[in-house]
């Protein structure tokens, strides 16, 4: 009896260890980037010089609810990055709920050395509804 | 002794690995019989990439002649395409960036998109690229001209109104040499493929321009 509860202690530990080595708590967020965003803003979060702004070290993202606004309404003119102005058409992303979003902006805000705040779901659904 | 000539004979084999074979010519290649010293001999003629003309962002012509005896990069692309484009131009920035240095390495990116992407429009967009006109061409022609010289560079274009933008075409970079030979056609959504382009461009360098 007590090998058998032995055993089972360490099948536990086990499988605590192997769920140590899942590191990326934003996965989701990151498969929905790749499917929406890697075409511009490239796996490294830098984008396209001059074309199209970066997300690693942005400084816009610090208004997350902005950020929403723009991944599902797109944005046309300019936009201020780092001081830098962008002026490129952004296609909207109409089909994205919420929660999505909400995983993108999580994964974008802790990918590339971003260290910001994580956003709850609460904040983007408010946000996005402000901009309908 | 007699391991000796084993490990010799392996070794043997692997040194036959290490030499590099030399970049294939793309397309189809024709047979044409001469006569030389009056004997019929075969010359073997490989697909070339023939004259062209289209308007860059500076609105200047620019032909063939320009890219004579030059390596140069080839590209088909649109302004306001949301979807490969983008990826494939930091893809492009990437080789403009390593030989800005080399005279012999230009680059051309075509627009497909013939109504919407004036020489202006080009013009901004290369503004932005912060990109120099006389190393990286954008530009347009009539729509007969682009989508048939993409064909000769082995490229896929269309017009689709089921496809976002309204166009479709492949992401391929193509390497043309300094006698007008397709040398290779490379996935430019991919950077790994680009790194590969970027060792072949080192290649053919070190080959036709000594």
């Amino acid at each position: 009896m007590i090998r058998f509860q032995l055993i089972t202690l360490l099948m536990f530990m086990l499988l605590l260890v192997f769920m140590q080595c899942d590191t990326n708590p934003y996965k989701q967020g990151l498969a929905l980037y790749e499917q929406n965003c890697q075409n511009c803003h490239q796996e490294d979060g830098k984008a396209v010089r001059g074309l199209i702004p970066p997300l690693a070290g942005s400084d816009y993202l610090l208004n997350s609810g902005q950020v929403a606004c723009i991944i599902r309404h797109g944005l046309e003119g300019d936009i201020l990055v780092n001081g830098k102005r962008y002026n490129h058409k952004m296609p909207e992303n109409k089909k994205l709920t919420a929660t999505q979003i909400t995983n993108i902006i999580n994964y974008i805000n802790h990918a590339w050395g971003n260290d910001l705040p994580y956003i709850p779901y609460n904040i983007i659904d408010e946000a996005l509804k402000e901009c309908e | 002794m007699k391991y000796g000539l084993i490990v010799l004979c392996i070794s043997l084999v692997f040194l036959g690995c290490t030499q590099e074979e030399e970049l294939p010519i793309y397309g189809n290649r024709d047979y044409v019989k001469k006569e030389v010293n009056g004997k019929t001999v075969v010359d073997t003629v490989f697909h070339k990439i023939p004259p062209f003309s289209f308007t860059n962002q500076d609105s200047l012509v620019i032909t063939e002649a320009l890219f004579k005896d030059k390596l140069y990069i080839s590209d088909f692309f649109f302004t306001s395409c949301p979807t490969i484009c983008p990826k494939v131009k930091a893809q492009m920035l990437r080789i403009y960036e390593k030989y800005a240095d080399n005279p012999n390495v230009l680059l051309i990116s075509h627009s497909i998109d013939t109504k919407y992407d004036t020489p202006a429009v080009l013009k901004k967009f290369a503004d932005k690229l912060d990109i120099d006109s006389k190393r990286w061409h954008l530009v347009t022609g009539t729509k007969d001209d682009i989508y048939g010289i993409a064909k000769q560079y082995f490229i896929a274009a269309a017009e689709d109104p089921n496809s976002p933008g309204g166009y479709t075409h492949s992401g391929g970079l193509v390497l043309i040499d300094k006698r007008k030979h397709v040398r290779g056609v490379y996935d430019g959504t991919e950077p790994d493929e680009v790194t590969t382009l970027l060792k072949d461009m080192d290649r053919v360098l070190a080959k036709q321009f000594k």
